[in-house]
C-alpha cells in the first residue's frame, strides 16, 4: 500500500476518534457545569479544557471568557479551531476522500453524510436540539463509522492502519481526560475525605460515564467512587476498551502483525511493558501529573516513529 | 429527439412511449433522488477559490439521450478513424515529419506550438500510441450528419460521468432498462486497464500500472479516484513517487515499488519540475529521463497536445487521408483560420453570425457566440482578432440538435453535444455511449460544466438480436 494512503487512513481514524472523544469530554463537562456545586465556578471548569498555553491563546484571541456558550461554540463548531468537532469531521472526511479508492462505499457515505449534516449546523441549532442530544449524535455517528469500517473493510493493511489510528488517538484522549483533573490528585491520604465525597462522586462519576466505564467500575470495585480506583481502571485495566493499556495493547498487536522488527513495535512494546509493570500506588507516589505527562510524550514519540516507519515522514 | 421532418427518431420510439406515461411530478421526484444520490456518493467537481474545497455537482438530467445502433456504428467508426489518424500524426511529427514534408501541415504550426515537446523527438513509444485515452466531441446537425467539434487527446475527463450516469439511471428507472436494450458501458475500466497494460515498457511481463492525480483538490479528483478503484490500481500523487537508478518507484508501507505505466491526469507542464515548470510541486523530479529511456510509459504521452489544438483541427481530415488512405467518416465543422488573410477578412465581416474561439482556449472560456453577442462585444472581439489573428478560429453557428430535458418549465428541448471515449492500446475501441453534455439555458449552445451545462446518460441501442432458425 502507498505510504501516503496508509497515512490518510491513520489520520482518518484519528480525527474521527478525536471528534468522538471531544464530544465525550464536552458531555461530561457540560453535565458538571449544571451541578449545584459548580454554579459560579464554571470558569475553572471550562478553562481546564485548554491544557497548553497555545490552546488558551488561540481561544482567547476569539472569545473573552471561559463560559459554556463560547467554549462549546469554539470546541464544537468553530472552523478556525483545528480541533473543533466540526474541523475533525472535516479532516476525517478529507482523509477518507483522498483514500476512497481503498475504502468501501459505505465508509465514504457514512462520513460524507456526517460531514454534510454538521457543516450546516449553527450554535442555535445545537441549542434547539439540546447540547446533550447533539453531542450524543456526534458520538453515535462515530460509532456508526467505526461499525461500518469494522463491518465492511477487507482485513488487510488498510484495516490495520485504520485500527492503529483509532487506538493511538484513544489512548492519548484518555490520558488527556485524566490530565485535565491531575491537579485534584493528592499524593497520599485517604481515598476521599467525607466532605469532598459528594463532589468526587459527581465528578468522577461523570468522568466514568463519559468513557462508558461507570457500570464497569461498579461491577469491579463494588464500592463508592474513589479517584484512585477510577484512574487505575482507566489506565491499567485491560478489560476497559478505552483504558490506556487496552489501547496500547491493540496498537502493539497491529505493529507486530505489520512488521515485528520495526522500531515502532519496539517502542510500542516498551510502552506496554511500562503499564503492565505499573501499580497505581506507585504512580500516585511519583505524581500523577508527571506520570501522565511522560506517558503522553511516549505515545507521541510512538506516533512519530510509526509515521517514520510506514507513513509519509521521510 | 425529432428527425428533420418532425417525426420521432426511431431510436426514441420506445423511450418516448414510456415518457408519455410519466407524470412531471414523478420525473421531478426522480430528479431529486438523483441529486441526492450524487451528493451522497460525493460525485462532485471542484470549483477553484470556493470555501471548503468548493464542491459542486454537475446537474444531471434524468432524460437520456438515445442513439440507434446504426447511428452509433457511424460514430464509432468515425471516432476510431480519427484517433488512429491523430496517433499516426503524433508519431510522425516526433519522427520523420512526413506530413510536413508533404506540405499538408505547415511546419511552424507544429514546431512553434506550445504543446510541441522537442524531448519527444525520435522516441519510440510502445505500439506507437501517444493518445491512449481520447475524447472526440461531436454534435449532430441533421439526421445523417455528425460534426466533430474538437478532439481531446491530452487528459480528457468526464468518463466517470458516463459510468455514474448510467448507474444512476439504472437505479432510478429499472423499468426502462427492461424495455430497451441499452448497450452496457460498465466495462470501460477493464478495457482502460487492458490498454494501459498493453503499452508497458518492453520486457515487463506483469506491469504495475498507477493513476497519477494532481491531488484531491483537482476538479476531476473524483474521477481519478473512481477509475483507480474500478481498475484496482494505486492512485498516486507526485509525492508518492521518485526516480532512482533509472526507474520510477512509489513509496509503499513495505518499501519502494517499481512503477511501469502511469496513467497521468496531470498536464505536461507539471509532470517533471526538472524538465518543465520548476515550481511544480505536483510532479516527479527526473521522471522525463526515465520516460526517454523507455523504462516507464506515460499515458497519454507527453506532447500530445499539439494534435488537439484548434489550429491543428482543420488538418485532421487531411491526416486521415494521408495516414490511413481513407475518407473521413465524420466531418469537421467548416472552420476559418484567422491566420489566413482571406479567412480573417470573412470573419471580421461576418462576426455576428459566427462563433469565434481562441486556438488554445478550453472550457468555453475566451469565445464569442456572434448571434448572442452585443455589438460592443463583437467590436471588442474584432479588435482582438486584428491584434492576434493567429490566436483565433471561427465557425458558423450550427443548428445543434436538441434533446428533451427536464427544466423549470417542464420538459423542453435543450442543445446537446456528445463525447465518446476512445481507448488505444493493442487496438482502438470506443465504449458505446459517452458523455452527453446539455446546455440547460434555453437557446444556449455552451455545454461546459463550468458554464452551467449539465449531463445526461447516453444510450446506444443494441442491434436487435438475430434469431436463429431452429433446425
Amino acid at each position: 500500500m502507498l505510504s501516503s494512503t496508509a497515512d490518510n487512513l491513520f489520520w482518518m481514524a484519528r480525527y474521527m476518534e478525536r471528534s468522538e472523544n471531544t464530544a465525550r469530554l464536552l458531555t461530561g463537562l457540560y453535565h458538571m457545569s449544571l451541578l449545584p456545586a459548580r454554579r459560579g465556578a464554571q470558569a475553572g471548569l471550562w478553562e481546564g479544557l485548554f491544557q497548553s498555553e497555545e490552546e488558551r491563546e488561540a481561544y482567547l484571541a476569539k472569545y473573552d471568557a471561559f463560559k459554556t456558550d463560547p467554549v462549546l461554540t469554539y470546541m464544537v463548531l468553530d472552523r478556525d479551531n483545528p480541533s473543533s468537532i466540526r474541523s475533525c469531521v472535516w479532516s476525517a472526511r478529507e482523509n477518507v476522500r483522498a483514500t476512497r479508492h481503498v475504502l468501501t462505499t459505505d465508509m465514504w457515505e457514512t462520513i460524507n453524510s456526517t460531514w454534510l449534516d454538521i457543516a450546516q449546523v449553527t450554535y442555535a441549532d445545537m441549542q434547539d436540539m439540546g447540547h446533550h442530544e447533539f453531542l450524543e449524535w456526534i458520538k453515535v455517528r462515530s460509532h456508526l463509522f467505526r461499525g461500518v469500517a469494522h463491518g465492511t473493510m477487507r482485513r488487510g493493511e488498510a484495516f490495520e492502519f485504520w485500527r492503529m489510528g483509532v487506538f493511538i488517538e484513544r489512548a492519548e484522549n484518555t490520558i488527556r481526560l485524566l490530565a485535565a483533573r491531575a491537579h485534584t490528585f493528592k499524593p497520599s491520604g485517604p481515598a476521599s475525605r467525607p466532605d469532598t465525597a459528594t463532589l468526587d462522586y459527581y465528578q468522577w462519576g461523570t468522568l466514568l460515564r463519559s468513557v462508558n466505564a461507570y457500570k464497569a467500575y461498579r461491577e469491579i470495585y463494588k464500592s463508592q467512587i474513589d479517584p484512585r480506583r477510577v484512574v487505575e481502571l482507566l489506565i491499567l485495566n485491560p478489560e476497559i476498551p478505552r483504558s490506556v493499556i487496552a489501547c496500547v495493547e491493540e496498537t502493539c498487536e497491529v505493529l507486530e502483525g505489520l512488521r515485528p522488527r520495526s522500531r515502532s513495535y519496539e517502542q510500542g512494546s516498551d510502552l506496554l511493558n511500562r503499564l503492565q509493570a505499573a501499580r497505581i500506588d506507585r504512580i500516585y507516589r511519583t505524581g500523577m501529573a508527571r506520570f501522565l505527562e511522560d506517558y503522553r510524550a511516549g505515545l507521541h514519540d510512538l506516533s512519530l516513529q510509526i509515521q517514520r516507519d510506514f507513513l509519509m515522514i521521510q | 429527439m425529432h428527425a428533420a421532418n418532425g417525426d420521432i427518431r426511431p431510436a426514441y420510439r420506445e423511450y418516448s412511449a414510456w415518457l408519455t406515461d410519466q407524470s412531471l411530478d414523478r420525473l421531478r421526484q426522480k430528479h431529486q433522488q438523483a441529486d441526492l444520490l450524487f451528493r451522497r456518493l460525493g460525485i462532485t467537481f471542484t470549483v477553484y477559490g470556493e470555501d471548503e474545497g468548493g464542491e459542486r455537482m454537475i446537474p444531471f438530467d434524468v432524460i437520456p439521450r438515445v442513439l440507434s445502433h446504426e447511428e452509433w456504428a457511424v460514430l464509432e467508426r468515425g471516432a476510431i478513424q480519427r484517433v488512429d489518424a491523430l496517433n499516426a500524426f503524433l508519431h510522425d511529427i516526433y519522427h520523420d515529419q512526413e506530413i510536413i514534408r508533404a506540405g499538408l501541415v505547415p511546419a511552424e504550426l507544429v514546431m512553434t506550438n506550445e504543446a510541441f515537446q522537442p524531448q519527444m523527438l525520435g522516441l519510440d513509444l510502445p505500439r506507437r500510441v501517444y493518445a491512449h485515452v481520447s475524447g472526440v466531441d461531436v454534435v449532430r446537425i441533421d439526421d445523417k450528419t455528425f460534426f466533430v467539434l474538437e478532439d481531446n487527446v491530452r487528459t480528457p475527463s468526464g468518463v466517470s460521468y458516463m459510468l455514474e450516469n448510467r448507474e444512476t439511471m439504472m437505479r432510478l428507472f429499472p423499468d426502462l432498462f427492461a424495455r430497451s436494450v441499452v448497450a452496457p458501458v460498465d466495462r470501460y475500466p477493464e478495457y482502460l486497464l487492458h490498454s494501459l497494460q498493453a503499452v508497458a515498457p518492453l520486457g515487463v511481463d506483469d506491469p504495475t500500472v498507477v493513476l497519477m492525480t494532481p491531488g484531491q483538490y483537482n476538479s476531476a479528483y473524483f474521477e481519478h479516484a473512481f477509475l483507480a478503484t474500478e481498475m484496482g490500481i494505486e492512485l498516486v500523487e507526485g509525492r508518492d513517487m521518485f526516480v532512482d537508478s533509472g526507474s520510477v518507484f512509489m513509496r509503499t508501507t513495505e518499501g519502494p515499488k517499481r512503477v511501469d505505466v502511469i496513467y497521468r491526469r496531470i498536464d505536461d507542464g507539471f509532470i517533471d519540475p526538472l524538465a518543465f515548470n520548476p515550481e511544480s510541486a505536483l510532479g516527479v523530479p527526473g521522471i522525463l529521463s526515465v520516460v526517454r529511456s523507455g523504462r516507464v510509459t506515460l499515458c497519454n504521452a507527453i506532447g500530445t497536445g499539439v494534435a488537439d489544438d484548434k489550429a491543428m483541427y482543420v488538418y485532421v481530415p487531411d491526416m486521415i487521408r494521408f495516414y490511413l488512405g481513407e475518407e473521413p467518416v465524420l466531418q469537421n465543422v467548416p472552420t476559418f483560420s484567422c491566420r489566413k488573410a482571406d479567412d480573417l477578412k470573412y470573419v471580421l465581416d461576418n462576426i455576428a453570425d459566427l462563433v469565434v474561439k481562441e486556438v488554445h482556449g478550453s472550457g468555453g472560456y475566451g469565445m464569442l457566440v456572434g448571434p448572442k453577442a452585443t455589438k460592443a462585444q463583437c467590436a471588442d472581439f474584432k479588435k482582438r482578432l486584428q491584434a492576434e489573428p493567429d490566436n483565433y478560429i471561427a465557425q458558423p453557428t450550427l443548428a445543434l440538435s436538441t434533446c428533451p430535458t427536464l427544466v423549470e418549465e417542464g420538459i423542453a428541448p435543450r442543445h446537446v453535444d456528445l463525447r465518446p471515449f476512445v481507448l488505444s492500446g493493442e487496438k482502438t475501441r470506443v465504449m458505446p455511449g459517452g458523455l452527453t453534455r446539455v446546455a440547460l439555458k434555453a437557446g444556449s449552445l455552451v455545454v461546459n460544466s463550468s458554464q452551467g451545462g449539465g449531463t445526461k446518460d447516453t444510450w446506444v441501442l443494441e442491434a436487435p438480436a438475430v434469431v436463429e432458425d431452429e433446425e
